[in-house]
């Protein structure tokens, strides 16, 4: 269960989040959205322990470990998995090499056995095959020449591989197409059960047709100023973001 | 198993910070007074048992080294150098005869065990019976054999497997044995490569060089195990000056790897090397070095010098040089390994890693000579800086008359890592013949904080992430070396970077 109370984070002592209150069931996928400019990825961001953000106040407990207090990489091995927007490319690092590192760093950490070389290949073959993701995405290197598509792609496989307890989506549907978004929805729906979360950020109704949100929220001007059901994700896009944002002021 | 999770692995088991091999042997030394001037040199011959042929071209070279001047165009600050203030030989003492492993002072031997190089060639071939060398049957996949040279200050130590490389007529030795045991081959050779009077300090070294090895491969033979020389600089105050000399003959393979460590101490202590490969006809010599000169402390106190001329002649049709290089250590590196390509089809190859960290200098890089027809070389150098070290590649790629048809491929790529450093590039092309093609590339990056961050979020630790970003970035270089010493220089590379990004 992921609980944000009150949380207020600066960048560049520019407030962005304003004192966000959010909880996340176990099993549960929230979806947040909100205006560009809101905070929708610095609160991505902060949960994941990026280093350009000062939380002024407030806390963020996951499953009840203070996630604010440790490492991005402690973090991760805890299960939290950011599917970034714009996601690096990292050249000379193969994929299958650098996927199966971050596995075992993670498995490491929590005291579990790591895996070889063959028995990580056998997991990844079978996650790409689920996800009907080609076999060669994991002999390139990390995102080098992919396409956008590609490299969302490339993310949801990573989460796939290393099954996370919350996985944020941070506008991971933005430049997909069709087939692609499917791709990605069947990834978090493949995990989606007791023992795994998501927050999902997006800015269009459409992801969550595919992925179907217990729980919406508007993020405006660094707060949650109002949620619903998924049909408050159809409200927005019919009236969008102005009469919600008003009414909540 | 992939090269990056070994990284990864050695940066986790490494528990000591610094320079590991900053250690220092205490044994019993045999050192010639301080100073240079022709009775050291006249020494130097006579402890070695030298010929009089050999001794007259090293006062020949003396006398041209001090009509020279110590040259400063490179981008390195070093105070002057004192050249009487250094011993030029220095040896540990042992008892005269044959140079068996049971001859040799226990203390070396435990000083290389801490080194981690296998003096004995038993510990090589796990579950070996009978005369060295000879395998066991049904020993698969067992760690390759490497015939081992060892040079500690200014004499080879010990060199394994010359039973079983002289059944191939292979010839592997020490330079001083070399002279000894085949005299025309080094009078043939010495020199001809680098002239004496090539530079200042290969003046110097051909004066005053000690020890080094030597290897000659005959026409048509494919060494059958690599050969090695790691060189150990132990004695305060001393210069090493080693000469190595590689001969391969018509149809002939050698690939060959040198180590180098030396103590941690407040002085600089000066290595100037001269290396000189020969290859005839079809002949390959693959030449890969990992480099661990102390760099000095974290303040740039003390450090060795290491100003080194290697050069490779291709003298024949279709023969192969390649240098692959690591070099993590030396408060000053000054090397521009490079190749003389005469042979038409002939290639030239330099690989190269250079990792600079806290005040340590670089000024390293390759020249490429094209003579013949249709004649190739590839450069691909990477640096990396970080700290408030200073990195610079200095290449040239020089294109004669007759080399129609000459191609040129070079890639310079430095990586920065924090603000205080510096890398520099200054790449020479000069090209004599219009059929000539030249490509050019460089780039610049530093590790980015958003990759950093990337590989964090995934579970990667920060020492791990610059580990794996560097390997990415040194993968084509590392991808070179021979196996045994890519994992060395993975670790190596990890080690150097310890730190470095706060």
């Amino acid at each position: 269960m992921l609980e944000i109370k009150g949380l207020k984070a600066d960048i560049d002592s520019k407030t962005i989040l304003n004192g966000v209150d959010l909880v996340i069931p176990d099993g549960e996928i929230h979806a947040i959205m909100g205006p560009n400019g809101s905070g929708k990825s610095t609160l991505s961001y902060v949960l994941s322990g990026h280093e350009g953000y000062e939380v002024t106040e407030g806390s963020a407990t996951f499953d009840g470990h203070d996630l604010l207090a440790i490492e991005p990489e402690e973090r991760a091995a805890l299960g939290v998995f950011l599917a970034f927007q714009y996601p690096v490319e990292l050249p000379g690092v193969n994929n299958a090499n650098f996927l199966r590192t971050a596995l075992n760093a993670q498995r490491r950490a929590r005291g579990e056995a790591e895996l070889d070389a063959v028995q990580f290949l056998k997991l990844a073959r079978a996650q790409a095959k689920a996800l009907s993701m080609p076999d060669d995405m994991l002999k390139r290197n990390v995102n080098v020449g992919f396409s956008g598509g590609e490299k969302k792609r490339n993310e949801v496989l990573q989460m796939a591989v290393l099954r996370p307890k919350l996985a944020i989506l941070d506008e991971t549907d933005s430049g997909l197409d069709i087939d692609a978004l499917k791709i990605v929805a069947d990834g978090v729906n493949a995990l989606r059960g007791p023992g795994f979360s998501a927050l999902v950020i997006t800015h269009y109704q459409r992801l969550l047709e595919h992925i179907v949100p217990d729980r919406v929220h508007v993020l405006a001007a660094g707060r949650i100023v109002k949620s619903g059901g998924p049909e408050l994700a159809h409200a927005l896009e019919a009236g969008g973001y102005a009469a919600v944002v008003a009414e909540a002021a | 198993m992939p090269a990056v999770t070994e990284t990864l692995d050695a940066v986790q088991a490494a528990t000591e910070s610094g320079y590991k091999w900053g250690f220092s042997t205490d044994i019993e030394m045999d050192l010639a007074p301080k100073g240079l001037n022709e009775d050291i040199i006249r020494l130097i011959s006579a402890r070695k048992n030298e010929p009089e042929w050999l001794l007259e071209w090293r006062l020949k070279a003396y006398a041209q080294w001090l009509k020279m001047e110590e040259p400063d165009w490179a981008m390195v600050n070093h105070p002057p150098i004192d050249y009487q203030e250094l011993h030029y030989y220095a040896a540990p003492k042992r008892k005269p005869g044959p140079k068996s492993l049971d001859e040799v002072d226990p203390e070396l031997l435990r000083t290389y065990e801490k080194l981690g190089i296998p003096l004995k060639e038993r510990a090589i071939l796990a579950g070996v019976e009978g005369a060295d060398g000879a395998p066991a049957d049904g020993v698969e996949g067992e760690r390759p054999q490497v015939a081992m040279d060892a040079v500690f200050d200014s004499v080879s130590v010990a060199t394994t497997f010359k039973a079983t490389l002289a059944k191939s007529g292979v010839i592997f030795c020490p330079i001083s044995e070399a002279v000894q045991e085949h005299p025309e081959l080094v009078r043939k050779y010495l020199g001809s490569v680098v002239p004496t009077n090539d530079n200042y300090f290969a003046a110097l070294n051909s004066a005053v060089f000690t020890d080094g090895s030597f290897v000659y491969i005959p026409k048509g033979v494919r060494c059958p195990m690599e050969l090695s020389t790691y060189f150990r600089i132990n004695a305060r105050n001393t210069g090493q000056f080693e000469r190595t000399l590689i001969i391969a003959e018509d149809s002939s393979y050698v690939s060959y790897l040198e180590g180098c460590t030396a103590p941690q101490r407040d002085e600089n202590q000066l290595h100037a090397a001269v290396v000189e490969l020969v290859a005839f006809d079809d002949a390959v010599i693959k030449y890969s070095t990992v480099q661990n000169w102390y760099p000095g402390d974290a303040e740039g106190k003390g450090g060795i010098y290491n100003f080194v001329t290697k050069r490779g002649a291709c003298r024949g049709a279709r023969s192969k040089i390649s240098w692959t290089q690591v070099e993590t250590g030396s408060a000053i590196t000054w090397k521009y390994p490079s190749c003389v390509l005469y042979g038409d089809d002939s290639v030239g190859e330099f690989y190269s890693v250079a990792v600079t960290t806290n005040h340590q200098q670089a000024d390293t890089g390759t020249k490429m000579i094209h003579i013949g027809k249709r004649t190739k070389s590839t450069i691909v150098s990477k640096g990396i800086s970080a700290g408030k070290s200073n990195n610079t590649y200095r290449g040239l790629v020089r294109i004669m008359p007759r080399a129609e048809g000459a191609r040129n491929f070079t890639q310079c790529d430095s990586l920065l890592i924090g603000d205080q450093c510096g890398a520099h590039t200054v790449p020479y092309i000069e090209s004599r013949n219009p059929t000539a093609r030249l490509e050019h590339e460089a780039t610049t990056s530093k590790i980015d904080e958003d990759q950093l961050f990337y590989c964090r979020q995934r579970g990667l630790s920060q020492e791990d992430a610059v580990g794996l970003i560097v390997n990415g970035f040194c993968k084509e270089v590392l991808k070179e070396l021979p196996m045994e010493f890519a994992v060395e220089a993975q670790k190596l590379l990890a080690v150097s970077l310890e730190g470095s990004v706060g």
